[in-house]
């Protein structure tokens, strides 16, 4: 039996040898899948997890550049980056989003608007980046957290520059304002020269020169732990700063404006003839911009949107108004340069006009009739009759080249975003609108600045502007200069000047003479503002609301909404014109009453530091 | 002139220190020089911390130690421990069962006052042991009756740990027990009707399974579908072995570990560091020095002179090939997540001395052979 269990054991051994062979073999086996996979990894993919692992620990951060400051004509800051602190939370450290936001919630203030945001950003970001639930925290918001800071770790107060408006309300119109980049403003830009901004020109100057006050965004690459914390800078290009702007508009004068319309909705313009500039550009009622920039709530939104004296609309660039007699001496131009009339040509006016064969008449607004006078005449008194012939020889083709020529009928493309063209009206563009025959009907009201006729005050401020010159149409701007930084030099913006096709100076001449005795002459529409320091050249003109359909105009039994608005263009001194005005009062009644006295203070606070009188709120209504 | 512990391998015919201490060379120098490798990658996982690298050392010293007492126990008397041993592992399960402290969401420590210990781990020894003590009391290849005894003591164990639950320790103990059997010459009909009802049970085990542990299985086999929560570890551990590339980034120098994108960095996903510091490299002489150690203890099973020595000896050496293979495979996302160290360079000193500890077991069972057979 010994024998026995000894072949055993050694059969034992040799079953036990082949198992551990077979185990051993399949050891190496394993070890080859694991080798296999390690080559696969280390070899074969090495590129590819190489750049995951670049991409994990740098991270390329954009530097925003700092956005282009505002200036007024004399230094005066319109647009400012201040500091400004937002509480940021950052999800990946942190355990429980809503009860962070609970608990921060009473620390600080956080408002339903703050937490719509706050979850309407978080899909949009970054790994380990910070998303605002509150932002501008005061100083006392910052104390509060800070002391509590401890509790809540991924939540941070950060720090950023935040646009600012120190005029407010008094720039809204012009400078703009910069909010949050929408998805519509995507699709606009270079989105990567936008990685690191989060906020883009709406409107006003702020858009029109967003390229200028932008900058280029600069990138540095940071070395990061897994926690996002940045171990080390490296590799930077600097952000290039946006430039700064420094404007042809006059803070002082604009707020002189402001303060001159007074409580009548409307819109001043006031340009240097000279430069195009843009000294004042107001339309009144307007609003503080500053909310704008963090993102307005939607209830203060509505309220201003709602508002009935629409305080959001840009008046005196957006506002359409049919001119009326302002745009009489252009028509007078247009009747001179091509020959059609010439000064001393008399026409009779009897207080109607009636085209051959047709039974309308076109009243003169003086019932009785001007009788037979002549251009200077008819311009002073505003003879309709003398326009409405004028027109009528003139064909609407030609006295529209003439008009578009002084810049009536298409963006002046001055460098404020938003800007409307008005509307020349003419066959051609009746027949593309409304699919209609043009009637030589049109053509006379047109001579009168009526019918479909519109212009913006920014309009008739540039054409205003180009008698002042006699001929020279010098597009509006109101960016007088940039520079990349403090210390580089001002850089002139071009200015961009059209001729006028009339290179008679007497006609000229005869143009301007009657907007002075508009103002100067006996009988002048405009006489209120004439003073002894220096000559003005100006115009009237009342532009129907409500079509009267034959009616008498009597503004007491009228509501306000349908009375006349009233313009006035001017421009001083005669001899060497430094301003050029144009304003408009909705529902203003006349322009010689309502609109002339704003242009007349604005004009002598300009020439000569007469402070505005008072409030144009008391001047009365009516012609 | 000649280094004493060298003297054996140029004259077998005289004993020298190691023989006299029970020690086998190739087996010790292997598993030093793994030590060593590991408390270098260890100085480099743990952002050079000495205070680290310093009890690791200390924890193996006492792993060593422990080897060395092992060693000079005979076989004979392992034999005779086997059982008691088991008995008291599955008592001491039962009571972490019950009065375990929580740690990891997990029971798995016993608090003796002045150690905490693990009583799995002294399972991962004592299963090995009684198996081979009761099948070599058995014919072999085992008959039916003693396969189903010997599947009792192991699935009695692993359930238990499986409960606590320490699914990486279950895996170890009870593979530790299958390779007792399928050395011991378990029958290919056995084996394929095992596999076949593990696989039938594999649904049983599926419902068994706590959420964490189904999640990983789940993110296992799809690891992009949860990149940022439980795919994160695979995904960074692929990336920084992936980057080291051939060469590697060199010592100290890997990215995804020094800036914490590597997750359990020098415990369970150390492998990943040196597949990112040393590179290809670094990984397959690992692999290697790994596969020489268990080869070794392979030669020294087939060299034992009775049933029991084989057994235990390939057993021991081929768990701790299991280890090394669950990990890696892990790390390399071959295998899903379960917590297996590296075995010598995680950091960690219970199973170090788990390991250690079945190597002086089997140096017993090797260098007690020739006072057997003469």
């Amino acid at each position: 039996m010994p024998e026995l269990d000894f072949t055993d054991h050694r059969e034992d051994a040799s079953l036990f040898t082949r198992r551990a062979l077979m185990v051993a073999l399949l050891a190496v086996l394993a070890l080859a899948a694991v080798v296999g996979r390690l080559v696969q990894l280390q070899v074969h993919e090495h590129e590819r997890f190489s750049t995951l692992s670049e991409d994990n620990r740098i991270r390329i951060q954009p530097l925003p550049p700092s956005r282009g400051l505002i200036y007024d004509a004399h230094g005066v800051l319109l647009a400012d980056n201040v500091p400004s602190y937002s509480l940021t939370i950052t999800p990946e450290k942190v355990s429980n989003l809503h009860d962070t936001i609970e608990a921060l919630g009473q620390v600080l203030p956080i408002s339903d608007l703050d937490r719509e945001r706050f979850r309407r950003l978080l899909p949009h970001r970054r790994r380990f980046e910070g998303v605002p639930i509150r932002l501008d925290l005061d100083d006392l918001d910052r104390a509060r957290f800070a002391v509590v800071s401890h509790r809540f770790p991924g939540v941070d107060i950060q720090a950023d520059l935040s646009r600012y408006y120190p005029e407010g309300e008094h720039t809204a119109h012009v400078v703009g304002y910069v909010g949050r980049i929408s998805e519509r403003d995507m699709e606009e830009i270079d989105v990567s020269n936008y990685a690191g901004s989060t906020h883009i020109g709406k409107i006003g100057v702020e858009r029109a020169r967003e390229e200028w006050l932008h900058g280029r965004v600069g990138h540095e690459q940071a070395v990061v732990n897994a926690r996002g914390r940045v171990l080390e800078r490296r590799r930077q290009t600097a952000p290039v700063p946006g430039r700064d702007l420094h404007l042809f508009l006059d803070i002082e004068l604009q707020k002189a404006a402001e303060a001159a319309l007074g409580n009548e909705r409307g819109a001043v313009v006031a340009l240097d003839p000279n430069t195009g500039g843009i000294l004042a550009l107001a339309s009144m009622p307007t609003y503080d911009p500053n909310p704008f920039v963090g993102g307005i709530g939607v209830s203060a939104f509505a309220a201003l949107r709602d508002d009935p004296e629409k305080p959001l609309y840009n008046r005196a660039i957006r506002g359409q108004y049919p001119p009326g007699s302002t745009i009489k001496q252009f028509v007078a131009l247009a009747g001179l340069a091509s020959g059609v009339i010439g000064t001393r040509d008399r026409v009779h006016c009897s207080g109607a006009f009636q085209l051959p064969g047709q039974s309308h008449r076109y009243r003169c607004w003086r019932r009785s009739g001007h009788g037979g006078l002549a251009m200077h005449a008819a311009i002073v008194q505003s003879c309709d009759v003398y326009f409405y012939r004028l027109a009528t020889d003139l064909g609407i083709e030609r006295m529209n080249r003439y008009l578009a020529s002084f810049g009536f009928g298409e963006r002046t493309g001055a460098d404020i975003a938003g800007e409307l063209g008005g509307l020349l009206p003419s066959p051609e563009w009746k027949r593309r609108t409304r699919n209609q025959p043009w009637f030589a009907g049109e053509t006379v009201i047109v001579g009168i600045g009526q019918g479909a006729f519109l212009a913006t005050p920014l309009q008739l401020a540039a054409a205003t502007a180009a008698i002042a010159n006699r001929g020279r149409f010098v597009v509006p701007r109101l960016v007088r200069a940039t520079r990349a930084g403090i210390g580089d030099p001002l850089e002139p913006t071009p200015m961009e000047v059209r001729e006028i096709d009339d290179k008679d100076p007497q006609h000229w001449q005869a143009i301007i003479d009657a907007m002075v005795a508009v103002v100067e002459g006996p009988g002048g529409t405009a006489r209120r503002i004439r003073n002894p320091h220096y000559r003005i050249a100006g115009k009237t003109g009342t532009s129907q609301v409500f079509s009267l359909r034959g009616g008498t105009y009597n503004a007491a039994r009228l509501p306000k909404h349908l009375h006349d608005h009233a313009l006035f263009v001017a421009f001083a001194p005669v001899e060497e014109p430094r301003i050029a005005v144009a304003v408009i009062v909705e529902n203003g009644g006349g322009g010689g009453a309502t609109a002339a006295p704003i242009a007349g203070a604005l004009i002598d606070y300009y020439l000569r530091g007469t402070p505005i009188p008072g409030t144009a709120a008391a001047s009365s209504s009516g012609r | 002139m000649s280094l004493p512990g060298l003297t054996p391998i140029l004259d077998p015919r005289r004993p020298g220190y190691l023989a006299r201490l029970h020690l086998d060379l190739p087996l010790l120098l292997g598993l030093l020089l793994l030590c060593g490798l590991g408390l270098l990658v260890l100085y480099s996982a743990s952002d050079h911390s000495r205070l680290q690298v310093e009890r690791q050392a200390l924890r193996l010293g006492l792993a060593f130690l422990i080897m060395l007492i092992l060693a000079q126990v005979p076989p004979a008397l392992l034999k005779r421990w086997s059982l008691p041993l088991l008995l008291i592992g599955l008592l001491l399960l039962l009571a972490v069962l019950a009065v375990g402290e929580v740690g990891k969401g997990a029971q798995r420590w016993l608090d003796l006052g002045v150690v905490r210990f693990q009583p799995s781990e002294l399972l991962k020894l004592a299963v090995p042991m009684t198996l081979a003590w009761y099948l070599a009391r058995r014919p072999l290849p085992p008959r039916l009756f003693d396969v189903l005894v010997a599947a009792g003591l192991v699935s009695v164990p692993v359930l238990l740990i499986a409960k606590q639950p320490d699914l990486g320790t279950a895996l170890l103990v009870g593979s530790a027990g299958a390779m007792v059997l399928f050395l011991a010459g378990l029958r290919w009909w056995l084996i394929l009707t095992l596999l076949a009802s593990a696989a039938a049970a594999a649904p049983i085990l599926w419902l068994a399974m706590r959420d964490y542990q189904r999640q990983r299985v789940l993110t296992f086999l799809d690891p992009g579908s949860d990149p940022l929560g439980a795919g994160w570890h695979i995904l960074q551990s692929q990336i920084a072995i992936g980057s080291g590339g051939i060469e590697g980034k060199g010592w100290l120098k890997g990215t995804q570990s020094h800036l914490e994108f590597l997750p359990e960095r020098s415990t369970d996903f150390i492998f990943a560091v040196i597949g990112e510091e040393l590179g290809l490299a670094g990984t397959l002489p690992l692999l290697g020095l790994y596969l020489l150690i268990v080869l070794r203890g392979l030669y020294i099973a087939a060299k034992a002179p009775d049933v029991f020595g084989r057994l235990l000896a390939g057993a021991l050496s081929m768990v701790f090939f299991v280890y090394l293979f669950v990990n890696a495979g892990m790390v390399v996302g071959l295998l899903p997540v379960v917590g297996v160290p590296l075995p010598l360079i995680s950091y960690g000193g219970t199973s170090a001395v788990t390991i250690l500890a079945g190597f002086g077991m089997v140096m017993s069972i090797h260098t007690h052979r020739k006072r057997l057979q003469s």
